[in-house]
């Protein structure tokens, strides 16, 4: 139990306490772990925005960033691998008053539920997608992903990955995505800005956070958690509004963040009630 | 941090007081707090917490100037900083008063 200091009052809590299950903590993610950083900015940005928390939903996949659902005193839902977003889409669609929030990572959103990622960018469903890219398939042992970069180490992928990896920022862009933007763990004030600007404007909105994995991807690969910290510092640059096509994560040159596509475009709900339930 | 010049209404501003707390049986020790503490006043203490991690302390208590990098930065929602009493702008301030409620020792 906390000893209290002579003067101090009553301790005052954590200010997200209102917003997580404590029961529940601490949470599963390994000492550090970037996703628990985004997890306490995306909640920031709820509390920020002024949304009604009660007509709130946060969706999770499958994997590490999956239990972030579970965490949030808001209503979530733990879904099957790959189907966060047709799930939300679901949501979405049934109750247009609801605010979807989709918290997940790049293996759930990007390879097994990537057919489900362009369609809903295509329809401009109304949600907002916070995919947590570690770079690998962290909760299963550190195999290699769709977003390991190329010649990167992996379990599966021991001498070094062969393949080039997805440029999410292009994906999101090409498939109709109205706000795209790329953070990394490090600029949590960043990260927190674009989740509320995202929760209060309509459309598909897209964040990719580039977050460490210590125990799988790193440690593969000889970087500790704050030699990654210190490379988000040192190999990265803000360029809002840069050509998405140049977008890839390489961090031997420099890594480009920013907010890259905000743009307007009637959303599936808003199109889909004027042609079928006019009054 | 040092200034190469200093700033010209350097007197008029007030700077806000901090006060550190932290959930330490939540910690992890990642050490992300103590490397990106604008104004280095966290280090590793010797304690153990529940998991047997060592959970950061304040050195120089006084110092906080409540910009919550470290609340925003925890992976674990361990750390969090408030307004010390009597520094928010308007009220005398009143440094030496605050330095002694800082950071309840915490078990």
């Amino acid at each position: 139990m906390a000893v209290q200091a002579k003067k101090a009052p009553i301790e005052p809590k954590h200010p997200l306490d209102d917003l997580i299950r404590t029961d529940r903590m601490p949470h599963i993610w390994c000492p550090g772990c970037g996703i628990g950083t985004v997890f306490s900015s995306c909640l920031h940005a709820m509390l920020a925005s002024g949304i009604d928390l009660d007509k709130t939903v946060m969706v999770s996949g499958i994997g590490c960033s999956g239990r972030g659902a579970g965490y949030a005193k808001v209503d979530s839902f733990h879904t099957t691998h790959g189907r966060a977003i047709p799930f939300a889409t679901g949501m979405k669609v049934a109750n247009p008053d609801l605010h979807m929030i989709v918290f997940s990572g790049d293996g759930d959103l990007f390879a097994i539920g990537g057919n489900h990622f362009i369609h809903a960018a295509r329809r401009n469903i109304d949600m907002t997608v916070i995919c947590i890219n570690n770079l690998n398939y962290g909760m299963t042992g550190g195999q290699v992903a769709a977003t390991t970069p190329s010649l990167a180490r992996t379990t599966t992928t021991p001498l070094g990955n062969p393949d080039s990896p997805f440029n999410l920022p292009l994906l999101a862009y090409a498939s109709g995505a109205t706000y795209v933007a790329r953070w990394t763990m490090l600029h949590t004030r960043e990260v927190t800005d674009s989740i509320q600007t995202c929760l209060t404007r309509k459309g598909f909105s897209f964040v990719e956070v580039l977050a460490p994995c210590p125990v799988n991807y790193g440690r593969r690969n000889k970087e500790r958690p704050l030699d990654t910290l210190k490379m988000y510092q040192d190999k990265t640059i803000i360029k809002n509004g840069a050509n998405p096509a140049e977008l890839g994560v390489d961090f031997k040159k420099r890594v480009v963040l920013g907010t890259f596509v905000d743009v307007e475009r009637p959303t599936f709900t808003e199109t889909y009630d004027k042609l079928y339930h006019k009054e | 941090m040092d200034f190469w010049r200093v700033p010209l209404d350097a007197e008029e501003v007030i700077v806000s007081r901090g006060i550190v707390h932290f959930v330490e049986d939540r910690c992890k020790g990642c050490g992300y707090c103590i490397q990106f503490c604008p104004k280095k006043i966290l280090q590793t203490s010797t304690r153990f917490n529940k998991k047997s991690y060592h959970p950061p302390e304040v050195t120089k208590p006084e110092e906080c100037v409540n910009c919550h990098f470290c609340e925003i930065i925890c992976p674990e929602l361990a750390i969090y900083s408030v307004e010390a009493p009597g520094s928010e702008p308007g009220e005398a301030q009143q440094p030496d008063d605050a330095g002694d409620t800082c950071c309840p020792p915490v078990k």
